[in-house]
């Protein structure tokens, strides 16, 4: 144990000798160095004591495996409880919370909504897909220009750009869909690159690195919400003091209801026999080709639900922001979100909101330590992937049954190519 | 004319870069088939690694260029190959049998962790990094353009060329590639037969790890600027050129690397800079469209 310690040590000194401790500082002319050994004791001696707590961890838990599915019965059994007192939790909050924590809702939901959003493409058609950005971006900017060029408002470009994400997402997906597992990540990933490329370059109608400014606010039946009151105002209509927070409650209610419709709409889908062929689809493609499934449009319909509602939630971040810009719609977030779902137990619902308000609450309690931030959110993604790789509520409630719906643990599955 | 002997020499030259850092993404693609998200990060670290020893070499007063050139690869090849092991053996090999989504997010957390690493301890400020080898051979002059061949294309092209040859001959001539070949095939066969499957792995991240860093000092050397992100990009299209070349094909990614190296310095000199990224990934859509094995690729046949 404590050999394993000091080898552990030693690598740590290795990687850490160079990187940490001597750091390059641009000079005028030249690179200069400034030696930090602390540092890298420092770093050294946390690998040594980290080893040893791991390794003591280990030798004190008892061996052999733990019962499959225990856990997921658990959680089968407490979703049951847990998404009526979460749900009357979230739409109570802004009656309880400071306005901080209802832009932090906000910020959440968001996530929640694409989460949901990219569930039905990779936890249901089982398609991985890593440029899930580009059609947030594409609903972003599609609500941004329509409503600057043609002056309409934020409801009637809300539909508008789902739909134009949908069918950005089946132009991408026709050609790709054949494509199966790693290369369809790779290339909807360069997909997702080519679209932030193209919106960076595109100056003229983007706005390129500058962003669009100016986008205009949601309503609530032509009512604004400002700060200052005044004729058709929120605030002047119910004759009550004009609040700037009152926006960011109605922003919440906003995302709220978006991210419920799609929660409803892919429960629903579920139970189409359009629902059912993606389910099929994901845990064996050759088996669904033998069944004469459509495979192509199955997929396609998966790629284009999923894009339409990245699409909403891109309208609503761009009407959020009042500002959008390509540095917003990068791989990572991509990751992020992709992170969200598979954290949250490929497929499962409750699972993924959960994770949401693990990876952007928690992200949000490590704010002051903004350098660390990212790096700890890998870490965190390593180490979730090796401790639990299906997830927080891995399992699966099964669309059909005969009398009692049993939660089927995740280790009892396997899973087919798609 | 000359105009277009220049690209070639540029591009090439690039191309030797990317397909250094796609026998990475191709040989560990083959071994476990999953695509190492991390790669292009490690290339990042090895660009870093030189940096900071040839720094401190030029410190300690050794004035003699290739001495220094030669110690930089040796120490960064090192250490980055050991970067290599470290992630393989901290973020895959838990999830090896694992369902099939776990190691490719671990292997993103890996990359966001890498990148973030070398910002918070190197800085996120652009590294400049002053010419080594200046000059070169004119080859020839045509309406006052002098085609060129610097001395800093000749190297990465002889020292790329020795490395594939001194790699080729590990994999096809001496018992570790034959044991690196026996586990791309069926690794549970390997195992029965006395292979130390495990071994074989961590020495093909290892390997892929340092030419990564080769390929880093290169990129230091030619460009002479480095920061903290240059992994993804350069990890994304060395993917394209391993899928180009047919993935599991080291002679392919080679051809792939140099083939992607052509058509982007080619397209930004033709045509526009800003979009030689997208003119890169649109060849990598066409390509899994049009010619899903690759150039030299092996179909991949599906048993039931």
């Amino acid at each position: 144990m404590l050999r394993d310690a000091v080898i552990s040590a030693v690598i740590a000194f290795g990687l850490f000798g160079a990187m940490i401790g001597l750091k390059t500082e641009v000079g005028v002319q030249t690179i200069e160095l400034t030696p930090r050994p602390y540092l890298v004791l420092a770093a050294v001696l946390l690998v040594f004591f980290g080893r040893l707590a791991l390794l003591a961890w280990k030798k004190s838990r008892p061996t052999g495996t733990p019962k499959p599915g225990r856990i997921a019965a658990v959680a089968g059994k407490a979703s049951r409880y847990l998404t009526p007192v979460v749900l009357v939790l979230t739409i109570t909050l802004p009656f309880y919370a400071e306005r901080y924590y209802v832009d932090l809702g906000v910020l959440v939901l968001t996530y929640v909504m694409l989460g949901w959003g990219l569930n039905i493409v990779v936890g249901l058609a089982g398609l991985l897909d890593l440029g899930y950005v580009a059609f947030y971006a594409v609903g972003a900017y599609s609500y941004a220009l329509i409503a600057q060029n043609f002056g309409l408002g934020f409801w009637s470009c809300l539909p508008l750009a789902g739909i134009l994400a949908a069918f950005w997402g089946v132009l991408l997906g026709f050609p790709v869909l054949r494509l199966r597992g790693d290369y369809l990540a790779i290339v909807t990933l360069a997909f997702g690159e080519i679209i932030r490329v193209v919106i960076l370059n595109w100056t003229s109608l983007t706005g390129g690195p500058n962003g669009l400014s100016g986008i205009p606010r949601p309503t609530l039946f032509g009512l604004v919400f400002n700060s200052s009151g005044g004729e058709g105002s929120f605030a002047d209509f119910f004759g009550i003091e004009p609040n700037i927070s009152q926006r960011g409650i109605f922003l919440f209610y906003v995302i709220l209801g978006l991210a419920l419709l799609t929660n409803w709409v892919s429960l629903r889908l579920r139970r189409l026999p359009l629902g059912r062929a993606w389910e099929a689809l994901r845990e064996d493609e050759i088996a669904c080709r033998a069944l004469g499934i459509d495979v192509t449009v199955t997929k396609l319909t998966a790629f284009a639900m999923g894009a339409g509602f990245a699409g909403f939630a891109g309208a609503f971040f761009a009407t959020r922001q009042a500002f959008i810009s390509p540095e917003s719609f990068t791989f990572i977030e991509s990751a992020i979100v992709l992170a969200i779902v598979v954290l949250g137990g490929l497929g499962s619902q409750i699972g993924v909101a959960l994770a949401a308000v693990v990876m952007i609450g928690g992200g949000e309690l490590f704010r002051d330590f903004q350098e660390y931030r990212m790096l700890i959110f890998g870490g965190a993604l390593v180490v979730m992937m090796v401790v639990r790789p299906r997830g927080l509520v891995s399992g699966r409630t099964p669309s059909v049954s005969l009398g009692d719906k049993r939660h089927i643990s995740a280790d009892l599955m396997t899973e087919g190519h798609g | 004319m000359a105009y277009a002997l220049q690209q070639l020499i540029n591009g090439l030259t690039l191309g030797m870069i990317y397909g250094l850092i796609a026998v990475g993404y191709t040989m560990v693609y083959g071994i476990i088939g999953m695509i190492n998200f991390a790669h292009g990060d490690i290339f990042m670290v090895g660009a870093f690694l030189s940096l900071i020893s040839l720094t401190v070499l030029s410190g300690l007063g050794i004035t003699s260029v290739p001495l220094a050139l030669a110690l930089t690869l040796v120490f960064a090849a090192g250490i980055a190959g050991l970067y290599g092991w470290t992630v393989e053996r901290v973020a895959y090999r838990p999830l090896r049998g694992s369902f099939r989504l776990a190691p490719l997010i671990s292997a993103i957390g890996m990359s966001i962790v890498l990148q973030n690493f070398v910002q918070v301890s190197q800085g996120a400020r652009v590294k400049p990094m002053p010419e080594m080898l200046p000059g070169g051979i004119k080859l020839l002059t045509e309406d006052n353009f002098a085609v060129q061949l610097s001395w800093m294309q000749l190297a990465i092209t002889v020292v790329t060329l020795l490395l594939l040859v001194a790699f080729t001959y590990l994999v096809t001539r001496t018992p570790l590639g034959r044991a690196m070949r026996a586990c791309e095939q069926d690794q549970k066969m390997a195992g029965l037969l006395g292979i130390d499957t495990d071994r074989t792995i961590s020495i093909t991240f290892v390997i892929g790890a340092a030419l990564a860093a080769v390929a880093g000092l290169m990129f230091l050397l030619y460009y002479g600027v480095i920061d903290f992100y240059i992994g993804f990009i350069a990890g994304v299209k060395a993917f394209t050129a391993a899928v180009l070349g047919g993935i599991g094909s080291l002679p392919g990614a080679v051809l792939g690397g140099l083939a992607i190296g052509l058509i982007e310095t080619f397209w930004s000199a033709y045509f526009s800079v800003q979009y030689k990224d997208v003119a890169a990934f649109s060849i990598l859509v066409l390509v899994l469209i049009f010619m899903p094995t690759g150039l030299l690729g092996r179909a991949d046949v599906e048993k039931v």
